[in-house]
């Protein structure tokens, strides 16, 4: 079993060195590190946003679906164009403000729009309190590739280990170009292997993907309508799921990042344009789950589905590739989650908290330091938290959804200010905890994120009507903006919470 | 409210709500589409005419911005 074995340690090894070399030359700042400087183009734009689809749970999260639920996994295939096409509208005046602004992070959007210390902290605390569990994800994803698909040899904490330590190496050196450069060779061998295995699966089993698929008809009649294989997850929960999620998208603070990573404005649009497209390699992983049910009924768990149908039909070099391009699926993905839950740390929890007085290089260097210690943390709860790991993703969705109204209507209406914000935010995630911790997700059919977002979208316009009711004078007051003086000392001109979204244009 | 209407709204929304909207009324096996039953058909090709509509938005939006900014794009 050393033949897997060395493919997937290569694959680990070259990815963490073009990781480092990535970083390119000069002085590493916040500015390069978490943002990439804002030279990215097409491409590189691209291959970050792609790896938040090609995550360890589109590979192993995907088939598992498919094989247990059936239909329901649907909506995965469905979300993200949803999501692209709120960011056609979204993301462009969200760039130019970043770009006016400076900003880096999430909250300092939340900081700049609203002029508000207490909505951006808790923006931060929400963000980072929903990308542990993400990050836990991805590791422990990480480890059930490698330790499958290297046949047993390599027990899955050692492999979270080492790869998570080469993942912290590079994102320590290179900040988010090296993680560009890395995920250039995770899309690459991650849609050959998909293609191939997609297609070659049924075909090897069954002659054919349609005669795959009439086999499954016949054996599983309910398999591939809504709710599948559930009880619960019918029409209603799919479509309340495909939106929660299709918002959600670009509300995670990576995808929000990765979006100021560009040169400029048509970079944002063509992605969205072309990345559609880019979600077709996921039916293929339905068709390698729908075929594993075929093949090898009554497994344990699910999530397992792939791999082991993967070992079972081809050669050892063939899984070590399978398992080297899901380890590196998961470290991308984990390297962006950690980069921007350490820069979220030091720039919007610890910086305020010292009273802002700290300079850009102790904040460097604060990023570092938190990006090690929640890289420990993950490292801690992927190895012996006992909790579903699916269900942290899908509290972690439910949670950062409920940014959604305040990043649109900041975005879009000018009058809007924080306080209703907040108290939507409030109202929409004390929902979310409820329901899930009371056993109340599906809710009425629903997914409980949307049941918090309907919630949370009603409370903000409530407050912000009741709020303008209440005082006619002119909502907005003059203090100057905190960010813009920081680093422009106000040159600028008028911070972004005063302006029209026409003048958020970038020259 | 000072939201601008943007045509590019138009074909952009479209591939969204059909795609969610139709959910109820194709949750059905029949008719088969190359090999593939109808609601998984349903969502695959909405998903894959979706550049083509948010391509025409581009178009759309493009020639409105340029001639409101005069930005030249």
């Amino acid at each position: 079993m050393t033949t897997p074995l060395l493919v997937i340690l290569a694959f680990i090894l070259v990815s963490t060195v073009v990781g480092v070399i990535g970083r390119g030359r000069g002085v590493m700042n916040l500015e390069r590190w978490s943002v990439g400087g804002r030279q990215f183009g097409v491409i590189l734009v691209w291959l970050l946003m792609a790896g938040e689809i090609y995550t360890t749970f589109t590979f192993l999260g995907a088939s598992g679906w498919a094989y247990s639920r059936g239909a329901p996994s649907f909506y995965i295939l469905a979300y993200g164009t949803i999501g692209y096409i709120i960011s056609f509208f979204l993301l462009p005046p969200l760039w130019r403000m970043a770009k006016r602004l400076g900003l880096h992070t999430q909250p300092d959007f939340f900081l700049a729009r609203y002029d508000s210390p207490a909505l951006a902290g808790l923006v931060a605390l929400i963000g980072v309190v929903s990308i542990v569990p993400y990050l836990q994800l991805q590791l422990a994803g990480l480890g059930l590739i490698v330790h499958t698909a290297s046949g047993g040899a390599i027990a899955s904490e050692v492999a979270i280990i080492v790869a998570f330590a080469l993942t912290c190496v590079f994102v320590y050196t290179s900040g988010l170009q090296g993680i560009a450069w890395v995920a250039i060779i995770k899309d690459i061998t991650m849609v050959v292997v998909v293609v191939i295995i997609g297609i070659g699966l049924p075909s090897m089993y069954f002659g054919s993907v349609g005669q795959m698929l009439s086999e499954l008809v016949r054996q599983h009649p309910s398999h591939l309508t809504f709710p599948g294989g559930t009880t619960t997850m019918g029409v209603g929960w799919v479509i309340s799921t495909i939106l929660l999620t299709g918002v959600g998208f670009y509300c995670w603070p990576h995808m929000f990042a990765s979006a100021f990573s560009a040169k400029d404005e048509r970079t944002i649009k063509r992605n969205a344009v072309i990345m559609p497209l880019y979600q077709l390699p996921i039916l293929l992983v339905f068709f390698v789950g729908f075929t594993a049910l075929l093949v090898m009924p009554g497994l344990k768990n699910p999530d397992t589905a792939l791999l082991a149908l993967v070992t079972q039909s081809y050669p050892a070099w063939f899984a070590g590739l399978v398992g080297g391009a899901g380890a590196v699926t998961a470290m991308v993905p984990a390297s962006m989650l950690l980069l921007v839950a350490s820069t979220l740390t030091a720039k919007n929890i610890y910086r305020p908290l010292r009273g802002g007085a700290v300079s850009e290089e102790q904040l460097m260097r604060a990023s570092r330091g938190f990006m090690l210690l929640i890289a420990v943390v993950a490292l801690i709860l992927a190895i012996w938290s006992p909790n579903e790991l699916v269900k942290l993703l899908i509290f972690g969705y439910d949670g950062i959804a409920q940014f959604f109204p305040g990043i649109v209507l900041g975005v879009f209406v000018r009058r809007i200010t924080a306080r209703p914000v907040i108290f939507g935010l409030v109202a929409g995630e004390a929902v979310v905890v409820s329901l899930i911790w009371s056993g109340h997700d599906p809710f009425l059919g629903m997914n409980a994120g949307f049941v918090g977002l309907l919630v949370n979208a009603l409370v903000t316009l409530l407050s912000a009507t009741w709020g303008q009711v209440l005082n006619h004078r002119e909502i907005h007051d003059s203090r100057p903006d905190p960010i813009t003086q920081l680093k422009f000392g106000g040159e600028h001109g008028e911070p972004g919470g005063r302006d029209r979204v026409d003048g958020w244009r970038a020259g | 409210m000072p939201i601008r209407f943007r045509l590019a709204l138009v074909p952009a929304l479209t591939p969204a709500v059909a795609l969610v909207a139709g959910l109820p009324f194709v949750n059905r096996l029949e008719p088969i589409v190359f090999g593939l039953p109808f609601l998984l058909a349903w969502i695959l090709g909405w998903v894959l005419v979706t550049p083509a509509f948010l391509g025409l938005a581009y178009l759309l939006d493009r020639s409105t911005s340029a001639a409101e900014d005069g930005d030249g794009r």
